[in-house]
């Protein structure tokens, strides 16, 4: 796969990894924004013409500033799929980036095809709260992301020495720049109220959940497929809320079982 | 030189082992360590205390807001200055002050200040922090990266409803609302004086340069830490061509007075101690959340905050690092003058916030401590600013003809010996 630049209309600037051929597939990464390694997309790529672009305010991609609220997030994802001249694509949506993807679905329901929520964020439930990810030691948050922190942490960082104290003052300003935007849609609370117009989101949907996920609890897929007209649900074992990269097999054998 | 007697009003219960049984003093602090039964004594010893610090000639008595936290008990500090408008007739009420883009809608503190300087006839010092991210974020929710815009804007419309003599629509991304119409307006025109406490960021210094606020450093690290970042806001200020009058800029320091320097020891160490180890022991995600800070100041300060320096600084501190570094002036009047001169003069300050009571300091200590200030310190540090003798631009104006209510009530408040068990 490799990286291209563009611009959106209201003038972000967008960096968006892209390979691959068929049906066009969008991917919206999560808070923690694409890893230094991404296997899922790649495998994704030998069946559909993935674009996994990055947000502004993570990565290469700015603009950060024009981005505010909840609708100003899900028209910047129209904006990119106008940019990349796609037709109907299929969307899919991990944790923060499934938020997205389902307010888009709910403001624009003909304009995509099929839609994939994995772990997606959006939806409080009083009973399963949802733990304050910015009110976490980075180690506290590898043990709410994955089965396994050990591994999980190093993927968080890249492999990046944290000892080192550069290396750690990179990562420390990378991540604020993130979660800072992120904020603006998760912060205090990652519900902006898409409950009530999940009436709208008339694709064919999936609601992919890892089993082990400590972030936002498996009883949220149930919740999920409640609100959406046509919903079903996956469930995948050996995985946490970073399931695209805990299990990038099974969850692209499960995607292309319902993308076709 | 203009003194204000400030309390910080902290929590004096919070148990010996706090630091190795809790990860914060704010936040998340189990409220089952407050009581309230207790909280009324507290809260009265505290008043007194300002009282008592206007009968001593300070020209300020000041107080702060900070929420769900037992570093200071006033989520509310306009009610304590409200206690205050009927108890006192002559010190400014400074409250330092309502952090303003957590009220919804703003306009609220239009009306609440407004009420404070007609209630105290013209003696309120109005403040506008950000807010600690503890309490601006966490506890009030507002969101990180969008709560210097919405500052920004609640400033904006407070100002606008002082100064407008004629209803107006307010039509801003946070607030809106189609009639302001502050009723009522403050007795200091054009408004009272307003003070902008802040940490070292340059757009907070030029926020107070645009519009001539006063900035206050609010720092518990004490004078030599401070002056690198009081060097900074000078340099700023010659940069945009304003002049340096000292009464641009405030600043807090720990104060403890005793007739010797070892008897000061003595009698506040473990005072000290119990602030710096249990009422700053705050969990460092609270302190930092992502977007509260500008990515400039971020990078800026990344390593300081990386290392957690500040909690390092505060594992196994001793009474002599206190007093060494600074972060508590203490000991005889004579060497309290000696370093508060070195303070005043090295920050080029022309008001100084006294932090007289400390942690779990009890009221005869606090008063004792107080007295032996403002009779054998405060007198010789008066006129360090010949130079700017009137210049009262940073200062109150209240009106002559006021209403002095506690003068008709017989006495000053008791003081008191132990906290209640």
């Amino acid at each position: 796969m490799k990286w291209q630049t563009l611009d959106t209309k209201k003038g972000t600037r967008c960096r968006v990894l892209e390979g691959g051929s068929g049906a066009p597939v969008v991917f919206f990464h999560s808070a923690g924004g694409l890893l230094a390694d991404n296997p899922f997309l790649d495998r994704l790529a030998q069946h559909y013409h993935v674009f996994a672009p990055e947000w502004p305010g993570y990565g290469e991609s700015t603009g950060e500033e024009l981005l505010e609220d909840m609708l100003d997030f899900a028209l910047h994802g129209w904006d990119l799929v106008d940019a990349l001249a796609l037709r109907r694509p299929h969307l899919i949506g991990h944790s923060m980036g499934g938020m997205i993807a389902a307010e888009m679905a709910c403001l624009a329901p003909r304009d995509l095809d099929r839609l994939a929520l994995v772990a997606a964020a959006g939806v409080w439930l009083p009973d399963h709260p949802i733990p304050d990810i910015f009110a976490m030691l980075p180690q506290e948050i590898a043990e709410v992301l994955f089965v396994d922190p050990a591994r999980g942490g190093a993927l968080l960082t890249g492999g990046a020495d944290l000892a080192d104290i550069e290396a750690l003052k990179d990562f420390y300003i990378v991540t604020q720049r993130r979660l800072a935007m992120a904020g603006k849609i998760l912060f205090p609370i990652p519900n902006r109220r898409l409950s009530k117009r999940l009436y709208r989101l008339t694709a064919e949907t999936l609601v992919l959940w890892g089993a082990a996920d400590r972030l936002i609890a498996p009883a949220y897929a149930a919740a999920w497929k409640a609100l959406i007209p046509a919903a079903r649900v996956q469930t995948i074992e050996g995985a946490g809320h970073m399931l695209p990269y805990e299990q990038p097999d099974a969850f692209v054998d499960a995607l292309v079982r319902f993308l076709g | 030189m203009k003194f204000t007697w400030f309390n910080l009003m902290p929590w004096p219960y919070l148990p010996d082992d706090f630091r190795e049984t809790h990860r914060s003093v704010w936040v998340d602090i189990p409220n089952t360590l407050y009581d309230p039964r207790k909280g009324h004594h507290v809260y009265h010893t505290y008043l007194d205390q300002l009282e008592y610090a206007e009968t001593l000639g300070f020209d300020g008595i000041g107080c702060n807001e900070h929420h769900q936290n037992g570093y200071g008990l006033m989520p509310s500090p306009n009610l304590i200055a409200a206690t205050l408008a009927r108890r006192t007739s002559r010190a400014a009420i400074c409250v330092i002050g309502n952090s303003i883009a957590g009220y919804n809608p703003p306009i609220r503190v239009a009306e609440e200040f407004a009420m404070l300087d007609v209630m105290s006839g013209g003696r309120l010092v109005a403040g506008f922090p950000v807010g600690t991210s503890m309490d601006t974020n966490f506890c009030y929710g507002q969101i990180p990266a969008l709560t210097r815009d919405k500052y920004r804007e609640a400033h904006e419309m407070i100002m606008k409803a002082w100064a407008s003599d004629e209803p107006f629509a307010f039509d801003g991304k946070y607030n809106q609302l189609r009639w302001v119409n502050c009723w009522p307006k403050p007795i200091q025109k054009p408004h009272p004086p307003i003070y902008i406490p802040g940490g070292g960021s340059i757009e907070t210094w030029d926020f107070c340069l645009d519009h001539d606020y006063n900035y206050s450093y609010l720092s518990f690290y004490g004078y030599l830490r401070g002056k690198s970042l009081l060097d900074g806001y000078w340099e700023r200020v010659a940069k945009r061509g304003k002049d340096d009058s000292p009464y641009r800029a405030a600043f807090a320091q720990i104060i403890c007075v005793a007739d010797t320097d070892a008897e000061a020891e003595q009698l506040y160490a473990e005072h000290c101690l119990y602030f710096f180890n249990r009422c700053l022991h705050v969990f460092p995600p609270f302190a930092d959340p992502p977007g509260y800070r500008t990515m400039a100041t971020v990078k800026y300060g990344a390593l300081s905050q990386l290392t957690r320096a500040r909690q390092k600084i505060l594992e196994n501190l001793t009474w002599k690092q206190l007093v060494d570094e600074r972060f508590v002036i203490a000991g005889s009047p004579e060497t309290v003058r000696q370093q508060l001169e070195e303070c005043i003069k090295g920050l080029r300050i022309g008001h100084l916030f006294c932090l007289l009571h400390n942690g779990n300091m009890p009221d005869w200590k606090t008063r004792h401590s107080s007295k032996l200030f403002a009779e054998k310190v405060m007198p010789h540090l008066r006129n360090l600013w010949p130079d700017y003798k009137h210049d009262e631009r940073w200062w109150v104006h209240p009106m002559d003809d006021r209403i002095r209510p506690e003068e008709q009530r017989p006495g000053a408040p008791k003081e008191r010996a132990e906290w209640p068990r």
